[in-house]
Parts: structure tokens; C-alpha cells; sequence
């Protein structure tokens, strides 16, 4: 049972050798999920019923789908038609949309069975899981630290080995800092590569679904499922999607990997440089052409960041009322004591914060200097990249500058939360690909995790490379 | 009061023109009107978590033609912008609309206020975005019901530059506007429905200033006359303030209808910070040029220039050509008529007549009348060559209308062809003169009048076919030719 979770293949060899029913194996997927929550808390909810239900529905599928039968989890900000979509936050109590994300009716017919609810920072504003209204989860490589966030119920239900595979969410590093964190591999697409239709917005100019799994070739094989146009998304790209799977087992001979020196400074803890470092020896190795290079604007990533993101998000969550759906607060005589009683209780200290920044960033007087500003700085960090990708195929970078930290270490300073994000936020700033796969541990067995970024829609470089690394790589 | 030659009225409109695309703006939701609350709504315009909104290009279409009929140059990109507010009936709390770069800009419309010259009034802008849902408050339930019906159906929003100097100026400007707009055929520009809403801007100055005095919004007009009369009120109220020296504060303020005045509305939403920002969920595209331009071939003649061209190939007076070209498709139908008929002032008179009273007693608009062009060309040529007399002709066109039949039809099957034989009506002729003995002293006595009656009589004993100048001519005949 071991074995089967331990990559797809694995898992569809068990369950192809299985005699008993589907409807009957899920409820040992469900019970396998329940007992090791107990510990990381990765799942808010498991909706039993609905997945046994599922389960007895795929019974008779012929030919089978992709992922038939292969458990995979759903973070909390994606809509699963009739499940309970939260966002890990009392505002959304009670919430069950009614129609699925494009995504999940693509893992649906892939025949997965979708294991929703995994905990997640509230509405995905955070690094660490810590936020969320259901209580933290744990890192499964060590129970009193972060699992990473804002996909930390994912990431923590990937590597805890609860599930096979994820879905989550990355607006600024969350799907792949948490796979930093965790020691698994995530990809956070193209902006425009996979549908957000159905994604609970945080950032809508920087928001993109991605996988989390346990290998290079099972995100690639869960990437291809997920991406594609989608016309009810007006920013999803009508571009082919190409075999993923395809960019498995090659070489990188002769690929430039660019190193710029801007990711390697100050702030980054030492066994993280030195696993990195290592990661860069063994491309070298393995014939690739290490470059220098410099992405200058690269310092004022996070303050743009932590300007447009909250800005687009006090927007988004503008909607989040009392009036429609959700939580409405009880105490109040009319429409503006239900607004703000219903949002003072629904919503946590961390996304009142967000929503204050935003809106203030995006106010009469203050706009120019700080909304316009940081849309006009955020070219400029594009234009680094597009420069770069000149001359290499991908850049290569340590995905976080830290291995997990504490429960409770970074909640009392904001600022220090946001840094730790450093090495993420400019893919989502430039809408580049990036993926995040382990290459090592630090002296406390925390994985430290390697983040390479490629130009728009080259997923099958990142695959490419990545792969080559992970075949190679000591484990 | 001699106010008012002291001082300048400046009036600018902002006029909401809802479109009757067949869905919404930014989903495939029908926008119909009158049904039942919450019954075409989808996620996507109800502003779920997690939706997204998809441009609907026929509303680009429908805003192109109404900017280029209002002679506007048209943006070369086309950009969204989101508009942050709080109210139950926009459900995202934000309303997707155009800020900085509008569809549309610098155009004019040409208008003719009673009793003044022609003049030109400027569109600063028109812009596209998506309506708000209903309110529907009950204070006997303490709450207000929700109706998101309307939320997201297209709206073109129209702003004016303040060139207008009189409540009468603003009214024509209204009626001119929804002429061409109703041309396009892209709204039903109805206030009572509300696919027209009007907010005024007004402020006066004194004369020769050439600075604005302070403006005041003015909201709440339900008709065009309502913004007529609020504007004037409102004209009145503020040059009253400025003789008694006090100071008119900037303000919005609502037209009460039954009390006849402006009040103010005090309210937390007055000073609005929308903090308007390009609407990431919306790609800013290019306004292709060939689109333009096909669209700009495919115009109409539009109201002014069919006026002109009314007046110069049918001899038309000015006033009389308002009534045929007020509405597009009945300029059309008198078009079709007249080259048929080629009595241009006859089918006018027809149409004026006859066909707007049917009309009106049916509430149909022109084409619901079961009536084409041809028919009623028919009948009036039917009734220029005698074949029936006018009254008849009525008749049959009333009958025409009721049950679709053609003309010819209907007179031959009730035989209502015009007697004009002499012979046919001698007897009739002297049952009149018979029956009528005081009449006929009447008429010998020099009053014309009684004759008329006595035809009359004739008409009715023959149940109206009788040619009634043949009539005429044969009673006055036989009553001169007695004693």
C-alpha cells in the first residue's frame, strides 16, 4: 500500500491489480487521508459520502481516464460544483458553488477522485497555512513546522502521503514555495496556460492553478490534464497544449541555465545556498552551460507585489458581503451595520490587512503613486526576464530563501512573512512558467527546494531540465 | 424677475441608453425585461466566487454605430475598467466600465429648439458598461428585495458637453438623441422601462462670465418632460439663491414629481472614490478600423439628413415632415407608399391620418398593424380613381388592418364599389328629396348647408358607396329643376 503512493504509476499499478471495487478502495484512500490528518491537519473537511459516491460512479468507466481511481487533492479556493468552497475563511460559511471550475471538470473527466477540502491560507493570502480558519497545518518532514503556504494543505497532503497528487493555487509562490517546504515538486504555468474560471480570485492578473505531486513526470502528466483555453476565461490563451510527458527523459546538453546574481545575495540561509549550489554543480555536470546573468529590477519585486496583488484582491473581495451568499452577520439593523459586521467577522487579520493596503494603494490621491507605479515597475521586471531568455533557456534560483520555519515563528511580522517570498513573486509578476523540486536537506532534514523559471509557455523546458536533474540527483 | 437676463443657464446630460442585445455584457444571460425576479441570471452576472466575465461583442457593435451616428471619433484600443462601490444591487461590488479611455469622444449632435436657431450640442464621451440589478424596497417587510435580473445588461453611457443653455435646449437635445438612437435600432429608449435614464448637470453664471458657476447634479427624472420641468425649477432655485448673495453649494439632488422641487439628497454616498482600475479579467483589445468602417456603411440615413432630403423630393413642409420622420419605419412605410401611389401629399395625409389613429387606438407600432405598404397604396389609389369614395376607403382600411386581407378583396367581396352610375342613384336621389321636405325648402331658400345634409343622406341610404360629388351635382340638378 506503501508503494502505491508513492508515484502515479505505482498507484495505477495497484489499482489495476485490485479485485475489489473502486467504491470500496476509496474508502481505504478516505480512512488512509483521515488517520494522518490527524496530525498535519492538511484537509479542512473530507466529504466521504461524495467520494465513495464518485468512486461507484467511475466503476463501470471503460476506457478508463487518465487518472482513474488516482486520489487527488483540491485546495479550498477552487470550486467544486455542490462541495463545500471556502477559501478556508468563516466569510465563505456554508458556500457550495453551483458549477465547477473548468479544472476540476478536466480532472473529472480524467476520472480522478477529487478529495476537496485541503487547507489553505485564508482566500491565499499567506506563506505558511497559518492563517486559515480551520487552524494551521503541520510539515509533514516535521510536525512543529509550516508546511508553506498558501497551498499548504496541499503540498502537506502530497507529501504526508495522503494523496497522489494536488491541485493548488499560486499567486506569489503558493503553490511552490510549500512544495519547497514539503520536499515535493510543483509547477506554477504560463499566466493564461490553465483556466481561472472557477479559481476564488486573490490577484487576478497573477492568480494560476498548478499541480503539486510527487515527481517531475506526474506534475507533467497532471499539468497536461489542467491546461488548455478556456472561453470562459477571456485571459486563458488559445495556444496548443504539447505532450508534456513528451520532455521526459531528455538531456540537457548544451541548454544555458542562467544564474543571476540578484537570487544568490544577501538573506538566503546557507545550507539553502549550498544545496543550490550543488544543484548547479550537477547541471554543470550533466552538460548543461551555466550562465551569469542579472536580473536587475529583481529588489523591487516585492513591494510591487505587495502592491498590485492586495490592490486587485480588495477588489476581489469586495464582493464577500452577507448579501448574496455566505456568512451575514447577525447583529445589524441595516445595510451598512450588515456590511461591515458581516466582513469584521468573517474575515481574518490577515486579509483585513490586505484589503486595507490594497485600497489605500488604489485611492483618489495615491493611485498614481502607488498602483500606476508599481504596474509600470512590474515591466520593467518583465522586460528582465524577456532580456534573460535571450541568451539561456531557464534560470535556475533557490525557491525559497529559507527551509520550513516554525508554527508561530514569522505571525507576528508581517514584513518578514512577505520577504520570504523573494524568489517567487517575480514569475508571477513576468506571467512565467516555474517549477520547484527538492535537491537536498538541511542538517534537520527540512527539504530545501530549487526553482527554475523558463519564458512564456515553455513548460516542456522546465520539464526537461527539471527531470534531468531529478533522475540524477542523489536521494 | 428680471433674473433672468442677468444670468446664463449651463446645462450638461448624462443619458444611460440600455441595448437590446439578445444577452448580457459579460454572459450569455438573455436581457429581457418583465420577468420574474432572479429567472435569467447565471453565476457569472450574479458575481459568485471564483467567475469571469466574457465581452460580449455584439454590445461593441451596438456602441459603434450609436458613437458614430453621434459623429464621434471611436478609441483605437478598446480597455475596461472596474469601478469599486458598494450597493445590494451590484453584486461583484464593483461595475465594470470605462474610465479613462472611452469607446467614443468628441462628437455632436445637431438640434433645433423650438423658437431658436440650430445648434450644436457636444458628446464629451460614451463609454461602455454593465447595469445594476433592482432594488425593491418593502418597508412593510423592513427589508428591501433583490431583483439581479437587469445586472449586467449593456449600457452605453452618453455625456454631454455643457452646451446647453435652457431646460427647453435639453429636452430637444433628449428627443433628438433618442431619435437616432431608436434609428440604430439598438435600444427601445423607453424612460418608463428605464432603457433611457437621465442625470442632469446644472449651474449658472452671469452672463459674459466665462467660468462655471457651482454644478449641481439633478437625478430622479422619470420623462422628459420631468427633466424639463426639474431643470427649470432648478434654474429658478439657484438664480434666487444668487440674487439673495448666497453661495450654491456643489451637491446631487433629487426631482421630487409630485411636490415639484429639487431636494437635497443627503446621503454617505455622495463623495464617491471609485479607485477605478484597468480590469484584469478583460483583455484590452484593438477597435479593428475594417470593423468601423463596415459598421459606418451600414448606418441608416439617420434623422437629420432623411429630413432634408424629405423636404427637397417630396415637397414636404418642415413641420409637417417631423410627424413621418420621428420614427424610422414609418418613414420607410411612407417611402414605400409614395413610390407607388407618387402623391407624396396625399400619402402623408393618409399616414398622418388614418394610419397613426389605428396606431395609437391599437398601441402597435407600424409594422404590427397587419398592413404593408402596398395595401394601403391600394386603397388610396382605389379612392383617387373613384373606384370607392373616401369614406369607404376608411372602412376598408380598418377592415385591411383587422383581418389582413387585401383591399381588393375586401371591396369586391362586399361590393363596396362607388356608385357612380346616375342612373343607379335616381332613386335613391328622390327618396331624399321625398323624405326630406325641409331641407330641400332649405336649400331653395339659399342655404347651401342643406344640401350637404341632403348628401349626406344619400351617403348613408347607400350605405356610404355612393360617389358623393355625383351626388351633389344630381340633387342640386333635381332641385333646381323644381319648383
Amino acid at each position: 500500500m506503501e508503494k502505491a503512493y508513492t508515484n502515479i504509476n505505482d498507484f495505477r499499478d495497484w489499482i489495476n491489480g485490485q479485485d475489489r471495487p473502486l467504491s470500496e478502495l476509496s474508502k481505504i484512500m478516505i480512512d488512509r487521508v483521515k488517520s494522518i490528518n490527524d496530525d498535519i491537519n492538511s484537509f479542512i473537511s473530507v466529504d466521504e459520502d461524495l467520494i465513495s459516491g464518485c468512486a461507484a460512479a467511475l466503476e463501470k468507466q471503460d476506457p478508463r481516464g487518465a487518472l482513474w481511481g488516482v486520489p487527488v487533492a483540491v485546495k479550498d479556493n477552487i470550486c467544486i460544483k455542490g462541495r463545500l468552497t471556502t477559501c478556508a475563511s468563516h466569510i465563505l460559511d456554508g458556500f457550495r458553488p453551483p458549477y465547477n471550475a473548468t479544472v476540476i471538470e478536466k480532472l473529472d473527466k480524467a476520472a480522478a477522485l477529487l478529495f476537496g477540502r485541503a487547507n489553505m491560507d485564508e482566500f491565499a493570502f499567506g506563506s505558511s497555512c497559518e492563517t486559515s480558519c480551520y487552524g494551521p497545518t503541520r510539515n509533514p518532514k516535521d510536525l512543529s513546522c509550516i508546511p508553506g503556504g498558501s497551498s499548504g494543505g496541499s503540498a502537506a497532503a502530497v507529501a504526508g502521503g495522503q494523496v497522489l497528487a494536488a491541485i493548488g493555487s499560486d499567486t506569489g509562490g503558493s503553490i511552490r514555495q510549500p512544495a519547497s517546504m514539503c520536499g515535493i515538486v510543483s509547477i506554477k504555468p504560463t499566466y493564461g496556460r490553465v483556466s481561472r474560471y472557477g479559481l476564488i480570485a486573490f490577484a487576478s492578473s497573477l492568480d494560476q492553478i498548478g499541480p503539486l505531486a510527487r515527481n517531475v513526470e506526474d506534475c507533467a502528466a497532471l499539468l497536461e490534464i489542467i491546461a488548455g483555453y478556456d472561453e470562459k476565461d477571456s485571459t486563458s490563451v488559445d495556444k496548443e497544449v504539447p505532450k508534456y510527458t513528451e520532455s521526459l527523459g531528455k538531456d540537457v546538453k548544451g541548454l544555458t541555465i542562467g544564474i543571476p546574481a540578484e537570487y544568490f545575495g544577501e538573506g538566503m540561509d546557507k545550507e539553502v545556498r549550498s544545496k543550490v549550489e550543488d544543484a548547479v554543480n550537477l547541471m554543470k555536470k550533466l552538460g548543461a552551460v551555466i550562465k551569469n546573468i542579472s536580473l536587475p529590477h529583481t529588489r523591487y519585486a516585492v513591494s510591487c507585489y505587495y502592491i498590485i496583488a492586495p490592490a486587485e484582491a480588495s477588489s476581489n473581495l469586495a464582493r464577500y458581503d452577507g448579501v448574496h451568499y455566505g456568512l451575514r452577520s447577525e447583529a445589524c439593523d441595516d445595510m451598512v451595520e450588515m456590511y461591515t459586521a458581516t466582513r469584521n467577522e468573517g474575515f481574518g487579520a490577515e486579509v483585513k490587512r490586505r484589503i486595507l493596503l490594497g485600497t489605500y494603494s488604489l485611492s483618489s490621491g495615491y493611485y498614481d503613486a502607488y498602483y500606476l507605479k508599481a504596474l509600470k515597475v512590474r515591466t520593467r521586471i518583465s522586460d528582465d526576464f524577456k532580456k534573460a531568455f535571450e541568451e539561456c533557456d531557464c534560470i535556475l534560483t533557490p525557491t525559497s530563501p529559507s527551509t520550513a520555519f516554525e508554527l508561530g515563528e514569522k505571525m507576528d511580522d508581517p514584513l518578514k512573512m512577505y520577504l520570504s517570498d523573494i524568489y517567487t513573486i517575480p514569475a508571477n509578476l513576468a506571467g512565467i512558467p516555474a517549477i520547484s523540486l527538492p535537491c537536498g536537506e538541511d542538517r534537520k532534514g527540512l527539504p530545501v527546494g530549487l526553482q527554475l523559471m523558463a519564458g512564456p509557455f515553455a513548460e516542456d523546458v522546465l520539464i526537461r531540465v527539471a527531470h534531468a536533474f531529478e533522475s540524477n540527483s542523489v536521494k | 424677475m428680471g433674473h433672468r437676463d442677468k444670468y446664463e443657464t449651463v446645462i450638461g446630460l448624462e443619458v444611460h441608453v440600455q441595448l437590446s442585445t439578445k444577452t448580457k455584457a459579460f454572459c450569455g444571460c438573455s436581457t429581457s425585461f418583465g420577468d420574474p425576479p432572479n429567472t435569467h441570471v447565471c453565476p457569472v452576472c450574479l458575481g459568485m466566487p471564483g467567475v469571469l466575465p466574457v465581452f460580449n461583442r455584439e454590445f461593441l457593435v451596438c456602441a459603434v454605430k450609436v458613437s458614430l451616428a453621434l459623429g464621434c471619433d471611436i478609441q483605437e484600443k478598446m480597455k475596461f475598467d472596474r469601478k469599486n462601490y458598494y450597493y445590494p444591487d451590484l453584486p461583484k461590488n464593483y461595475q465594470i466600465s470605462q474610465f479613462d479611455m472611452p469607446l467614443a469622444f468628441s462628437g455632436k449632435i445637431r438640434i433645433m429648439p423650438p423658437g431658436g436657431d440650430v445648434k450644436d450640442i457636444g458628446i464629451t464621451r460614451v463609454h461602455l458598461e454593465e447595469d445594476a440589478g433592482k432594488l425593491m424596497h418593502a418597508p412593510e417587510d423592513s427589508c428591501s428585495y433583490v431583483d439581479l435580473n437587469r445586472t449586467g445588461t449593456p449600457l452605453l453611457e452618453i455625456v454631454s458637453e455643457p452646451d446647453m443653455r435652457s431646460p427647453e435646449e435639453a429636452y430637444e437635445y433628449l428627443v433628438t438623441l433618442k431619435r437616432i438612437v431608436k434609428y440604430l435600432d439598438v435600444s427601445d429608449c423607453n424612460m418608463e422601462e428605464g432603457s433611457l435614464r437621465c442625470d442632469a448637470n446644472i449651474s449658472i453664471r452671469e452672463k459674459g462670465d466665462p467660468g462655471f458657476g457651482s454644478k449641481v447634479e439633478i437625478k430622479n427624472m422619470n420623462s422628459f418632460k420631468a427633466v424639463r420641468e426639474a431643470l427649470s425649477h432648478e434654474q429658478d432655485r439657484q438664480m434666487d439663491l444668487v440674487d439673495e448673495g448666497e453661495k450654491i453649494p456643489m451637491e446631487t439632488r433629487l426631482w421630487d414629481e409630485k411636490k415639484c422641487i429639487t431636494a437635497s439628497m443627503r446621503s454617505k454616498e455622495e463623495s464617491h472614490d471609485y479607485r477605478y482600475f484597468p480590469e484584469p479579467d478583460l483583455v484590452p483589445f484593438e477597435v479593428e478600423k475594417e470593423l468601423v468602417e463596415k459598421i459606418r456603411a451600414g448606418l441608416p440615413e439617420l434623422p437629420r439628413a432623411k429630413k432634408f432630403r424629405f423636404e427637397k423630393e417630396y415637397g414636404l413642409e418642415d413641420g409637417k415632415i417631423e410627424n413621418i420622420i420621428a420614427e424610422k419605419d414609418v418613414a420607410d412605410f411612407y417611402e414605400e407608399t409614395v413610390k407607388k401611389v407618387k402623391n407624396p401629399q396625399i400619402c402623408f395625409n393618409w399616414i398622418k391620418g388614418e394610419v397613426m389613429m389605428h396606431m395609437n387606438e391599437r398601441g402597435k407600432a407600424i409594422n404590427e398593424l397587419h398592413l404593408d405598404p402596398g395595401d394601403l397604396a391600394e386603397i388610396i389609389i382605389m379612392s383617387g380613381k373613384g373606384v370607392i369614395s373616401n369614406l369607404v376607403a376608411k372602412d376598408v382600411l380598418r377592415e385591411c388592418i383587422d383581418t389582413g386581407e387585401s383591399p381588393d378583396s375586401i371591396v369586391k367581396k362586399k361590393g363596396l364599389e362607388q356608385v357612380s352610375d346616375e342612373g343607379a342613384l335616381d332613386g335613391v336621389i328622390r327618396e331624399v328629396i321625398d323624405n326630406n321636405r325641409k331641407s330641400v325648402d332649405d336649400f331653395k331658400n339659399g342655404k347651401e348647408n342643406a344640401l350637404s345634409f341632403l348628401v349626406g343622406q344619400v351617403m348613408r341610404l347607400t350605405g356610404g358607396k355612393a360617389n358623393p360629388k355625383l351626388a351633389g351635382e344630381l340633387l342640386r340638378k333635381n332641385l333646381q329643376g323644381r319648383e
